[in-house]
């Protein structure tokens, strides 16, 4: 776990170091240090290298890597609980759902307001929530839905979010809607540090309580029956999981659009590493999602620089392949 | 050995402190109906029909009956996985539907049927879950953590129990079926249950390993007094094995006493509608079932 976190500086520092403009991991340093000295990160300078690193980079960097802890840490509890392997916010259509949810309260107007910050994760949560309890009902009519049954569940809810954002879409304004794409590709956008404080206060919340649940996630791993047989009290845990899994991913989604694969392809490397058990798959896959969430940011900065490709093009790109991959090639591990 | 469970049988169960266990039997059921809620076309059908039974503390109850006739439901019940539309289920004194789902998972243990496993669970994760009924209670961080010391060394000992302990570290997936099977019942012994509730633990198990879990089970009811109610198809390890036998069929009880007076052929051809053979085990002097041979029906 040390190693990990450490990696997880490393790469920071080196996704510190790419851009537009590569600045020499002396000059990051000394603006750290100036910051440090200055006791201050925001303003009070107007050194165009001190600009780019702590108010472009860092809290950008800082978003990705809270992004990727989150969608991450979802993965491996849905994963859990739907004893799926393929399990992920954005193939269950969680995502859309939340997306939708955020594309709503767009279209409502308060994506125009100073509340943004607030409502956007709030609808965010209620459209992936809304999503979830679909995914779920029909997972529980059958005593366990076939994996094949639970992604085709997936695709069709995310067919069904898709069209109605699209149609939000097509009804906003140009402007609007050219935001609203973009959005919704999965873009990692610089946050002042107030919205990242407060997002990492919220995250942090649904985090934490649901690492509260790593033992208990062991046990409904292991299904939904044998779970009552150990004791846990399955019809609050699942409530509470889904909800938690909600909460981030519509706080997630509300701020970087539609990320999709690290909830499945990180904790299904990771697990291979850890093996089964959550209380080291959990902080292990949330650390390894942050670090490769900040790592595909950085190449989706800097592969066409200037210019800039969504981030969840690149996610995609890597994670979609693999699906295909465990789908093809593991069936032995899955069916 | 009938004596025994004779005296026993005979006290009431009183309505004394929960506290002292002694008075009551280990499960007194009363009049037990269940139906799965309405999904599918027997939404109408009782899976259980008003079941009475009472399971004296260290007895070995066996529950046999054909395909469908609501043994596994009875033992869900039993565990409160389940729980029944109508009666009432007491586990030692307590009602069961009063209790919380980790108070119970203290007192019994489960043997599930074997399913298949999807995530890659060493044998060692898996046997240790079966303390996580022993974990805190009432803080909202209740579950988080590791097991204590205590816990592994239950664990430990549960494995040597079943004889596990060499494949302690690999994946559960990897084992073969009679492996997985003994995974579970070590599983099962590591909640340190009062009661072992054990679904087919024979099913996908060699000769060996059947003789080996048959009399592991008897030798933890006499050094333990553990309570066991086994579900089988198998009528004559039930028949040499349990203390008592029930025999249900759709939902309802056939026949409840000694292994003598349930293995009769007539009352098995009326359930199983076949026709069998019973005599008496040349060891025990217990009941035995054959099957008709093909003399039987061509010869005679």
């Amino acid at each position: 776990m040390g190693i990990l976190a450490f990696t997880a500086m490393a790469v920071c520092v080196i996704c510190l170091h790419f851009g537009a403009q590569p600045i020499a991991y002396g000059e990051i340093l000394r603006v750290f240090i100036d910051a440090i000295s200055r006791k201050e990160i925001d303003g009070g300078t107007s050194d165009v290298v001190d600009v780019i690193l702590l108010q472009v980079r860092l809290p950008r960097i800082l978003l990705g890597f809270l992004v990727g802890c989150s969608l991450a840490s979802v993965g491996v509890a849905l994963q859990a609980l739907l004893r799926n392997p393929l399990a992920d916010p954005y193939v269950l259509g969680v995502s859309s759902g939340a997306a939708l949810g955020a594309a709503v309260g767009v279209l409502l107007g308060a994506g125009t307001t100073f509340l943004a910050e607030t409502t956007l994760p709030v609808c965010g949560f209620a459209g992936g929530l809304l999503a979830l309890v679909i995914v779920y009902r029909m997972a529980a009519s059958y005593e366990q839905l076939p994996i094949h049954s639970l992604l085709l569940t997936g695709v069709i809810l995310n067919a069904i979010f898709s069209a109605l954002i699209m149609f939000i879409t097509s009804i906003l304004e140009p402007n609007r809607s050219y935001g609203m794409m973009a959005w919704l590709m999965g873009t990692l956008t610089a946050p002042t540090y107030g919205g990242l404080v407060g997002l990492a206060v919220y995250l942090s919340i649904g985090l934490v309580l649901l690492f509260v649940q790593m033992r208990a996630l062991n046990v409904l791993a292991l299904g939904e029956e044998v779970a009552r047989t150990l004791g846990v009290d399955t019809e609050r845990a699942k409530r509470s999981i889904f909800i938690l899994a909600a909460l981030v991913t519509g706080a997630v989604v509300s701020v970087s659009g539609m990320i999709g694969f690290i909830g499945m392809v990180v904790p299904h490397a990771v697990r291979l590493v850890t093996g089964a058990d959550h209380r080291l798959l959990l902080p292990a896959s949330a650390l390894v999602g942050g670090t490769f969430l900040m790592g595909s940011d950085t190449i989706a900065r800097t592969m066409i620089s200037p210019a800039e490709i969504p981030v969840g093009i690149i996610t995609a790109l890597a994670g979609g392949p693999f699906f295909v991959y465990l789908l093809l090639w593991r069936k032995d591990r899955l069916a | 050995m009938s004596e025994l469970f004779d005296s026993r049988s005979t006290r009431a169960a009183g309505v004394g402190s929960v506290g002292v266990l002694q008075p009551y039997p280990a499960y007194d059921v009363q009049s037990v109906r269940f139906r799965y809620r309405s999904r599918g076309s027997d939404a109408t059908r009782w899976i259980l029909e008003g079941i009475s039974l009472r399971v004296q503390k260290g007895e070995v109850l066996g529950v046999v009956g054909p395909n469908g006739s609501g043994k596994t439901s009875l033992l869900k019940v039993l565990a409160r996985v389940l729980t029944p539309q109508e009666g009432r289920v007491s586990l030692f004194g307590q009602n069961l539907a009063s209790m919380t789902q980790q108070d119970v998972a203290c007192v019994a243990g489960v043997v599930p049927q074997d399913t298949q496993q999807l995530f890659p669970f060493t044998v060692a994760e898996t046997v240790i879950m079966g303390r996580f009924p022993h974990r805190p209670r009432g803080r909202w961080t209740g579950g988080f953590g590791w097991e204590s010391h205590q816990d592994i060394a239950i664990a430990e000992q549960a494995m040597a129990t079943m004889d596990i302990g060499h494949v302690a570290h690999r994946v559960v997936t990897d084992l073969s079926g009679g492996e997985r099977q003994r995974v579970l019942i070590a599983r099962a012994l590591a909640q340190t249950p009062k009661v072992l509730l054990l679904d087919e633990p024979t099913a996908f198990l060699d000769l060996q390993h059947q003789v080996e879990i048959c009399s592991l089970l008897r030798r933890l009811k006499e050094t333990h007094g553990l309570t066991v109610v086994l579900v089988s198809h198998d009528l004559n390890l039930v028949g040499q094995y349990c203390d008592r036998i029930l025999l249900l069929d759709n939902g309802q009880v056939v026949r409840h006493g000694y292994p003598e007076e349930v293995i009769e052929p007539d009352v098995l051809e009326a359930v199983y509608r076949c026709r069998v053979l019973v005599d008496r085990h040349p060891v025990s002097g217990l009941p035995r079932v054959t099957l008709p041979g093909r003399q039987l029906s061509g010869g005679t």
